[in-house]
């Protein structure tokens, strides 16, 4: 049962990293943020994260909030799954984290309602629960601000990933004066990736094609242990191999990049969106 | 025909670190548009060979001279002379997956010529024209990990053909392909003779000396060549295939009866 749990584990997280990094489904759809040069829509979205995180009310982050929702429209991003992948992890912990701040025990304030209420106040140590606990407008509003703040910013990036294939996202960090040669490192750690990711799924496909009933955790640790071995070893000999190819091919230590973006109406204005929202928001803050 | 040599090698041995040799007192020469097979059994050191010949390795002992210049540390040092060298020399690697290092089609084919310093809008013409030539321009915004093995070497040829090197180092360039591609690649061999080019191909496939290689050299397995001259003469001696483990005995049905003979798999 340990070794099928941890077998098990290994292949979800193979497909996990799979479906999240290499699915391109949505970043081949023909929508709007697809049309955009990748270095104008990072920067542009990078504009209203930092917009987003210095917002302190919650209008103007509902407001972005609903700004993000028509970009997935418009990007042919389903919305039920667009809110699912923000939702469901990230702003949910947010809010249970943020939850006790709702309560006038941390957050004093005008009463929303009242939750319960004591015979008398209450003493723990350092702590004084009053005699009646409610729900404070200043903890609701607190609570709201940080939570549509974090589902904002969750929703941006996420608009940017799904738009966005990884290799173009890579290049476009040359906008953020990102070296080149860490770009290559990167583009080349997203190519292997797959590579390894299949060795995984051979090496367990090949154990449970030999495997006759259960074997203990301690066993499948050892496995698992050696199978590591044999990818370091694996790893280091093809990155030799690769630095080989390189040299073969001209290589000198100083990368030249191809980038095949090209600016267009659209990304003029995606720029003018981004601005104007900058600049409103800079007037109405 | 005057001969002009590319490649010289005298008294070469190489060795890694931590083995014995890989290879040992090969003197070789190839001149300028040859198609030489170098024939050999796994191990024997036919792709040590191509990485020396690529500038890669440098030989343990002995010399190896390329366009009259010898080639060693110190030579590959220089910048100049190590770019103008790969413009002229291109290693096609057995391993596709080593070769194909970048995340896209297209970056890999624009790799070799951006590195040596072309235009960005002269490396986009001759990634163009090399996928194109190759049939495979459908391919360029395709990520290696989707392709077919077959596919992989054409990027793999596509990404050399954009350099247009004088001379064509290929290793093992048949192998882990099916049948089609594998003769497709015996075709591309022919061409590039055709074009002039000199070729040296690394394999244990004998049909591509039979049909794309004028002259062999035959790799023991104790890293010395056994045998050279021209390919017909090495494919019909069948004591050398046999002791370089490049045929075997073979056993199969033959109507009702198993019988065993030496194998020729090129006719």
């Amino acid at each position: 049962m340990g070794n099928d749990f941890i077998a098990k584990t290994m292949a979800e997280t193979t497909r996990a990293i799979e479906r999240s990094i290499f699915a391109s489904t949505f970043a081949r759809k023909n929508g709007f943020l697809q049309h955009l040069d990748p270095r104008v829509k990072l920067a542009g979205v990078l504009c209203l994260l930092i917009i987003t995180g210095l917002s302190a009310t919650v209008e103007i982050l509902a407001m972005l909030y609903l700004m993000t929702l028509l970009l997935a429209v418009a990007s042919r991003v389903p919305l039920g799954f667009f809110m699912k992948r923000v939702w469901i992890f990230i702003p949910l912990f947010t809010a249970m984290i943020v939850l006790p701040s709702v309560f006038n025990v941390v957050t004093p304030g005008r009463p929303l309602f009242t939750v319960i209420t004591f015979s008398s106040p209450h003493s723990f140590g350092p702590f004084n629960i009053p005699k009646t606990i409610t729900v404070t407008v200043q903890g609701v509003m607190g609570a709201s601000i940080l939570v549509l703040r974090v589902a904002t910013s969750v929703s941006l990036a996420v608009l940017l990933v799904l738009t966005t294939e990884w290799i173009r996202l890579l290049k476009a960090m040359s906008v953020l004066r990102v070296p080149e040669m860490v770009i290559l490192v990167l583009a080349m750690t997203y190519r292997y990736i797959h590579l390894f990711l299949r060795m995984v799924e051979a090496m367990l496909l090949a154990r449970k094609s030999r495997q006759i009933g259960d074997s203990s955790v301690k066993e499948a640790h050892g496995w698992i242990a050696s199978r590591l071995g044999v990818l370091v070893g694996k790893s280091y000999s093809l990155s030799s191999e690769v630095h080989l190819a390189m040299l073969s091919r001209g290589w000198s230590g100083n990368p030249r990049l191809m980038e095949d973006f090209s600016f267009g109406r659209l990304d003029w204005l995606w720029a003018a969106f981004t601005m104007g929202i900058v600049i409103l928001w800079i007037t109405f803050r | 025909m005057e001969k002009n040599p590319v490649f010289e090698i005298s008294k070469l041995s190489y060795r890694y670190a931590d083995s014995d040799s890989a290879l040992k007192s090969i003197n070789m020469v190839i001149n300028k548009g040859e198609s030489v097979a170098v024939l050999g059994a796994n191990g024997s050191g036919k792709s040590t060979l191509l990485k020396l010949l690529d500038g890669l390795y440098f030989p343990t002992e002995g010399q190896i001279r390329a366009f009259n210049t010898i080639i060693d540390e110190s030579t590959m040092k220089d910048k100049k002379f190590a770019r103008e060298f790969h413009t002229r020399v291109g290693l096609v690697f057995q391993d596709p997956d080593v070769q194909l290092f970048l995340p896209t089609v297209w970056d890999e084919v624009a790799f070799a010529p951006l590195q040596l310093g072309m235009s960005k809008s002269l490396v986009t013409e001759k990634a163009s024209t090399s996928l194109e030539m190759l049939g495979i321009y459908e391919l360029k915004d395709r990520t290696p990990y989707h392709l077919s093995e077959g596919e992989k070497k054409k990027v793999a040829l596509a990404s050399i053909l954009a350099l247009d090197p004088e001379v064509w180092l290929l290793d093992e360039p048949t192998s882990s392909l099916d049948p089609r591609t594998q003769g497709w690649i015996i075709d591309f061999i022919l061409e590039l003779s055709e074009k002039g080019k000199t070729v040296v191909t690394a394999t244990h496939d004998l049909e591509i000396p039979y049909v794309a290689a004028r002259s062999c050299y035959v790799l023991g397995q104790d890293h010395e060549i056994m045998a050279s001259g021209p390919s017909r003469g090495i494919l019909d001696d069948q004591h050398v295939l046999a002791e370089a483990n490049l045929i075997h005995r073979h056993r199969h049905f033959h109507k009702n009866m198993i019988h065993t003979h030496i194998h020729r798999h090129w006719d």
